[in-house]
């Protein structure tokens, strides 16, 4: 019998979906080592995330709330988290692979003296015997991975993991009172990236624009229409943040940026190196418009359209609006 | 200031990576290795830092005698020396190399900050820096675009790079930051610099000098394998059989 504890990811009181996954995850150990999930809530009014996170059955949702964990920052944080597991009798604690848990997730390992499973794609393994899948080398290579520690700390790679489906039923909720403690790290400012649509890692169809494009601001010229027919998401390669200060760095896909697995991936002007490939090759159906034959994206897309991308994107999105009525 | 840099060798991210016949090892068999792209950036915010504020920059690798070659290059960049814990790389994971970065910063005295990459780009594991961090006690900047110290204050403003924007932190120092790509652009080594290199410290430590006894790996590799290939490829010959394919066959309209 294990107990597991999930962190759920959460903005300004608003739950990232993203924690559904890691729930998933939780649920599928339960069901290998016996025992339960608990959640763990922190922030600064996080009741909205709490009833959002009721009906999956976690035996209990534990709330750290107030003004000293209003900002994310590591070093509170970590240790709210490890009174969290250590009140939930935890020895195994989740959370996503996003920029929040990457930055949470070895802090609190440490603190527990566990070892810490980075990016969890799968589980693997017999029965109690849990093994781990997690890919190396931009997804180049997938390791099967083993935590020796009683205690283990993972990071779920949410785009593989379906999000946990409710299951009815009310979990009690308890507040605990952490001393958030001192640190030596303050929050300054946020710049947050506006944006009307769905996010990246959480949206059904995703449309990326390359180098190709050209510049910045024939980027959103391009890419605004097709994602207005769509309904999409827009992402992009390093090559276009990097150089493009019209696209937020946050938009970034592949190995060193988000990774995305949509239902629909379309791939504008995009060469298609292994780095970005990391980040979106597990995408339902990928669709490559290029104007180079020899791009190695076509390798991997359903559909290629070896084409000028200026040319053919009117009449794509025209017939797109068609075709979804 | 003093400032620490956590520089690791890889194979060069842009090589293919192959398994060997029995699946138990990347191999190496003629691939070429280069310093991790992050640690470059990593050793240059370090570099610049240094021109603004004086000081030494110190490298931190961990591994057998045959990186030094990318020592060497980290050097030529501008490091004034460097320190090499003898360790093969198999008998490390994150917790480990985290630990004995500790148990360096310690021996090292009077830091100001650890700069370590966000990411090794062969693990990519994403936990070092932050391993070291706690296991210090000090405040962590990590996915660092932008750093700036304010060495009076005592204290370093540093913009990361997160998912949904960008954040701006304070952190007293000494402090661990991570870096990110846009951090900076690295800078090339002249020739001059190449030859300077050579000259400059290495020195070699084992984990007895470090007095660690706990080797002990907390996360084992039980066996790698190559993902799935998928099948792509198709090409369509006009919009229209694309518009069709996606409504009929992939049904993802
Ligand atoms: C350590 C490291 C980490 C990295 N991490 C990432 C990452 O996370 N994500 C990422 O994306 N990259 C990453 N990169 C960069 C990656 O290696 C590539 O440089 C980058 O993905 C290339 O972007 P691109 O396809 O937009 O540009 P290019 O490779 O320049 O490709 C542009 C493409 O546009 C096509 N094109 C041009 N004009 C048109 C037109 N009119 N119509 C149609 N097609 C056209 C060209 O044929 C070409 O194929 C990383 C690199 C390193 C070293
Ligand atoms: N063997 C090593 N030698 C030097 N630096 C390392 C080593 N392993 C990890 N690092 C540092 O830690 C960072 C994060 O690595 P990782 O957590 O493995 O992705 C790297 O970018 C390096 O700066």
């Amino acid at each position: 019998m294990a107990k597991i504890l999930v962190i759920a990811e959460q903005v300004d009181g608003a739950l990232k979906k993203g924690t559904l996954s890691a729930i998933n995850l939780a649920q599928q150990i339960a069901a290998r080592v016996g025992g339960g999930f608990d959640v763990g809530v922190i922030g600064s009014g996080v009741d909205g995330v709490v009833s959002g996170l009721q009906g999956f059955g976690a035996g209990a949702i534990y709330k750290v709330d107030g003004g000293g964990f209003a900002h994310y920052l590591a070093e509170p944080y970590t240790v709210a988290v490890k009174a969290l597991a250590e009140k939930s009798g935890a020895s195994f604690v989740i959370s996503t692979a996003g920029t929040f848990g990457k930055d949470l997730l070895p802090r609190v390992a440490a603190a527990l003296g566990a070892g810490m499973v980075a990016d969890c794609t799968a589980l693997a393994g017999d029965g109690a015997d849990l093994l781990y899948k997690r890919p190396m080398y931009a997804g180049n290579v997938i390791a099967t991975v083993r935590a020796k520690t009683p205690k283990v700390v993972i990071s779920v790679r949410t785009a593989e993991f379906d999000a946990a489906s409710p299951s009815g039923g009310q979990s009690p909720v308890e507040t605990v009172s952490v001393e958030a403690g001192g640190g030596g790290a303050r929050f300054v400012s946020f710049d947050g990236t506006e944006s009307e649509r769905p996010e990246l890692t959480e949206a059904d169809i995703v449309v990326s624009g390359g180098r190709g494009l050209k510049d910045g601001k024939t980027f959103w010229e391009v890419m605004n229409p097709l994602a207005d027919a769509l309904g999409a998401a827009i992402g992009a390669t390093r090559a276009v943040v990097d150089s493009w200060e019209e696209v937020p760095n946050d938009m970034q896909v592949g190995q060193t940026g988000k990774v995305v697995a949509p239902k629909l991936y379309v791939a504008v002007a995009i060469s298609g190196a292994i780095q970005h490939l990391a980040g979106m090759k597990n995408s339902k159906t990928i669709v490559a418009i290029n104007k180079d034959p020899d791009a190695p994206i076509f390798q991997i897309a359903d559909y290629g359209l070896v084409a000028d991308a200026f040319a053919v994107l009117p009449e794509f999105i025209q017939k797109v609006k068609a075709a979804r009525g | 200031m003093k400032i620490l840099v956590a520089f690791k060798r890889v194979i060069d991210p842009d090589a293919r990576i192959k398994l060997t016949a029995d699946k138990t090892a990347v191999d190496t068999e003629s691939v070429e290795y280069k310093a991790n792209p992050f640690c470059e950036n990593a050793l240059e915010e370090a570099l610049r830092l240094k021109e603004e504020h004086d000081g030494e920059v110190v490298l931190v690798s961990l591994g057998g005698e045959d990186i030094t070659q990318t020592i060497r290059a980290g050097l030529a960049m501008g490091a004034d020396r460097a320190v090499r814990v003898e360790i093969e790389d198999k008998a490390l994971d994150s917790d480990l190399a985290a630990r004995i970065f500790a148990a360096v910063y310690k021996e090292e005295e009077d830091v100001d900050l650890f700069i370590f990459g966000k990411q090794a780009v062969d693990g990519d594991n994403n936990q070092v820096g932050q391993l070291t961090a706690q296991y210090l006690g000090l405040p962590q900047a990590c996915f660092a675009s932008e750093v700036e110290v304010d060495e009076d204050a005592g204290e370093a403003t540093v913009t990361r790079e997160v998912d949904g924007g960008l954040e701006t932190l304070a952190v007293k120092l000494p402090a661990v930051i991570t870096a990110d790509l846009r951090l900076n652009t690295p800078r090339y080594a002249k020739l001059p610099d190449i030859m300077k290199a050579r000259k400059k410290e290495i020195e070699e430590l084992d984990l007895d000098d470090l007095e660690i006894e706990d080797t002990a790996l907390k996360i084992e590799v039980v066996s790698l394998e190559e993902p799935p290939k998928r099948k792509g490829g198709e090409i369509v010959g006009s919009v229209d059989a694309l518009v069709e394919k996606l409504k009929n066959e992939a049904r993802a309209l």
